[in-house]
């Protein structure tokens, strides 16, 4: 009844192609980025964005970049966590080389530089695949967390190894550093992924990410076809890295404001962002957010509910947490195999046909 | 959809977790689970049993109750961090990080905040420099003073040189684990040793090729910078390569029973730093036993009292209270606010009468805090392991840090650091 096209006639090609052909998604979708944008900054406190919002934000746009890769190329990486050092190590080299350079060119070049280094890894793609390519992204993984901690170069000679992001503004509102108002650094993040999940959708659709889901269905008949195995597979390499590197960038800068290679970048954040596009959905855009919202926000409503509210012990509540967290990935993915997203698509579908499903 | 419903629940959720009010608040942010766990549950156990005592015993510190607000961290930074964003509206009095690298994240946030934050000897050494660092406070001593005091203590055992010597330090790779490398260098150029260094990953349970490149080296001394896991593995580790256990020393963080005790006879002569006298023969610990361990109020289940970490947890907890107190008199009332705490930090010294008065005699060295100062007394021991007797014993007098190497660095980093920051130093005058 709500949820239908009867009625909603479409005149032009593109008015055909758009993203939400139905009224009712557009509109609930207009409304979706209306309170992020506006509603939300004008609430939301230092506890809220540093906690919840922008870690979400942050870890969306690295799901995203990891879905490019795993989930419409069909090409694993556990290389995410290294790929995101490679980002934040990037911004701090060019905040601190160039004080004068925009915070946010700054993470648009982060990304650049990450799409390099990821393109670089991508290069073994070719000829390895499956769990043999996870296995090379791997040592990505340690490769380039082993460098972060080895050479000074990276962390300016530091004594200590650890990397503390400068203060930066954008139209003279500091966006990085301690003293950052909390709707300040939350719109900063979430500008970002509209820009990125916009540039995604429109990528997926297009020839590049036909080529990559060609790629990702069966390779050899992909390249029957006139697909350029290497060349795709690079693209999706680059493509992806220069998102997680954007993630990585606003997770050090943005985010935790000071950073020690092993403990932030590593293997723990690989799987994070991995489990995330499984269970929110591979080569899905709304996956990524179902994901990084599933695996960010659920520990720490469990932790307020159960340590918080409840007033339980904090060592009970939280093996209490693994132990919930971890049992509803496993039902989740008992149930409903192919992630959140699919959920979604069938609620969908149901309300379609709703009320009269025949 | 799904998104907004969780944000409703969770937004349900902080709304009834309203804090205490009235009441001086402490925020804990201790590790009971992980690879960091056996370090962590003493701590946070002596922490809170001293709190609970001055509650059940003397009704709060001057009439006020104290209520301590434990947040789980599991040696998380990015948890830490939400612990901190999560209690620094419920009147916050002070915080004690109790993780070198959540320490780092907090000095930014806190000195904006205007929170005082105590690094209990960890965390950033060159913070011990009141006049750049207002708000932080790392008594009773930095990881410099501990690196200088061990380099003082293996000069004795050499008779007063180390030329030509080899010493070996195995880390944890990370801020903290990193903390001593350039003392430990100054002081090899002083005295003339050749410093190796063997980094360690988190967890730490990974050691073999360290200690097999240590067995071929054979160096004079190991040092240690570990903690959690790390530490057990490496003194088993040790032990396995039969390394002379009196020349194995490790810092203040890798020293305490559970790091010991699962070695069994293989530690035995095992020495670290300490800044206070180890066990628990000092009259507070039977009031400790009277009101709170047999009122069933106990923070644990009573085995780690007495054990290093818990003293640790109980010392931390002993100046926070005696800070707490100056702040009242300050003031003359109850309640305070961290800027109070603030002053009072750098006004609070403990003489050896107030230790005694504390019911701690001869538990820790005297001190007295000051604008320049944040970290006195800058003083440790030597402690060693008896495995049969299942103790440790004091085997040195508490000694002084070699200051004319510390305090040039320290100088050196903390302006690197208000330069960086465009902080302009305070005179303290």
């Amino acid at each position: 009844m709500l949820y239908r096209e009867a009625g909603d006639f479409k005149t032009t090609y593109a008015d055909d192609a758009q993203t939400f052909p139905i009224a009712f998604d557009r509109w609930r979708y207009y409304a979706i980025l209306i309170v992020a944008a506006v509603i939300i900054p004008l609430v939301i406190d230092s506890y809220w964005a540093k906690s919840i919002m922008v870690p979400f934000l942050v870890f969306s746009i690295a799901a995203m970049g990891l879905n490019i890769l795993t989930g419409y190329c069909g090409q694993v990486s556990l290389g995410t966590g290294g790929f995101m050092a490679v980002g934040a190590y990037a911004s701090y080299k060019l905040m601190t080389a160039f004080p004068e350079l925009n915070i946010f060119f700054v993470v648009l070049l982060s990304g650049g530089v990450t799409a390099l280094v990821g393109a670089a890894f991508g290069l073994p793609s070719l000829r390895i695949k499956g769990f043999y390519l996870a296995v090379a992204t791997l040592a990505a993984q340690f490769f380039l967390v082993w460098l972060f901690n080895k050479v000074p170069w990276f962390f300016n000679y530091s004594a200590t190894g650890q990397i503390t992001a400068p203060e930066r503004t954008v139209f003279g509102i500091a966006v990085t550093g301690p003293s950052v108002p909390a709707y300040a650094s939350y719109l900063f993040c979430l500008a970002f992924v509209v820009l990125l999940a916009w540039l995604m959708r429109n990528l997926t659709r297009g020839k590049v990410g036909r080529q990559w889901m060609a790629i990702r269905d069966m390779d050899i008949a992909a390249e029957i076809i006139g697909v350029h195995p290497l060349k795709t597979k690079l693209i999706a390499f680059a493509v992806s890295s220069f998102y997680v590197g954007v993630a990585g960038a606003l997770f050090f800068s943005v985010y935790l404001g000071a950073a020690e290679p092993t403990e932030a970048f590593g293997i723990q954040q690989s799987f994070l962002v991995l489990f995330m596009i499984i269970i929110g959905g591979l080569g899905s855009i709304f996956g990524c957010f179902a994901g990084a919202a599933f695996m960010i926000m659920l520990p720490v409503l469990l932790k307020n509910v159960m340590a918080g509210a409840l007033g339980w012990d904090t060592t009970l509540a939280t093996h209490f947490e693994f132990i919930i967290v971890g049992g509803l990935i496993i039902v989740f993915l008992i149930l409903e195999p192919h992630g959140l997203a699919q959920l979604a698509r069938l609620m969908k579908e149901k309300l379609r046909l709703w009320p009269f499903p025949h | 959809m799904r998104l907004s419903t969780i944000a409703a629940m969770a937004a349900t959720a902080m709304m009834t977790a309203g804090p205490a009010l009235a009441d001086l608040t402490i925020p804990l942010l201790s590790y009971r689970t992980g690879a960091y766990a056996p370090s962590g549950i003493p701590y946070a156990d002596g922490f809170t049993d001293y709190m609970t005592l001055l509650n059940e015993r003397d009704g709060g510190i001057g009439g006020v109750p104290v209520n301590v607000l434990e947040c789980e961290t599991g040696y998380n930074t990015q948890k830490g961090v939400e612990c901190y964003e999560a209690t620094k509206g419920d009147g916050s009095l002070i915080y004690i990080p109790q993780s070198t690298g959540i320490t780092y994240q907090l000095i930014p946030k806190a000195t904006a905040d205007e929170i005082p934050v105590h690094s209990v000897a960890y965390g950033r050494t060159s913070a011990v420099n009141g006049k750049v660092f207002p708000w932080v406070f790392i008594n009773p001593g930095t990881y410099w003073d501990a690196a200088s005091i061990m380099i003082k203590y293996a000069l004795e055992q050499e008779g007063g040189s180390l030329e030509g010597k080899k010493i070996a330090l195995v880390y944890h790779n990370s801020a903290y684990g990193k903390e001593p490398i350039r003392t430990l260098q100054e002081l090899g150029k002083k005295h003339g040793y050749e410093l190796t260094e063997l980094a360690v990953d988190h967890p730490g349970q990974e050691q073999k090729s360290q200690w097999l490149q240590i067995r071929r080296e054979r160096p004079d001394y190991v040092f240690m910078w570990g903690w959690g896991v790390m530490n057990q593995v490496a003194i088993q580790e040790a032990a396995n390569i039969r390394f002379p256990m009196e020349k194995f020393m490790g810092v203040w963080w890798s020293g305490s029973e559970g790091d010991v005790v699962p070695v069994g006879d293989g530690a035995d002569g095992y020495k670290s730093v300490t800044w206070h006298a180890p066990g628990k023969d000092f009259p507070v610990f039977d009031d400790i036993q009277k009101h709170v361990v047999d009122a069933g109020k106990a923070a644990g289940d009573g085995s780690k009292i007495g054990e290093v970490g818990y003293d640790r947890g109980l010392y931390t907890a002993v100046l926070v209270a005696e800070a707490i107190r100056i702040a009242q008199e300050a003031t003359g009332g109850g309640e305070i606010t961290p800027a109070d705490m603030r002053d009072a930090y750098e006004a609070l010294g403990i003489t050896d009468e107030r230790w005694t008065e504390l019911g701690l005699p001869g538990f820790a060295p005297a001190f007295q805090n000051s604008c320049e100062d944040h970290g006195a007394p800058h003083m440790g021991a030597m402690q060693q392991w008896d495995a049969k007797a299942k103790k440790w014993t004091l085997v040195s007098d508490f000694m002084e840090p070699d200051y004319d190497v510390v305090n040039p660095l320290i100088e050196e980093d903390s302006m690197a650091f208000a330069a960086e920051n465009n902080i302009t130093p305070r005179t303290c005058e």
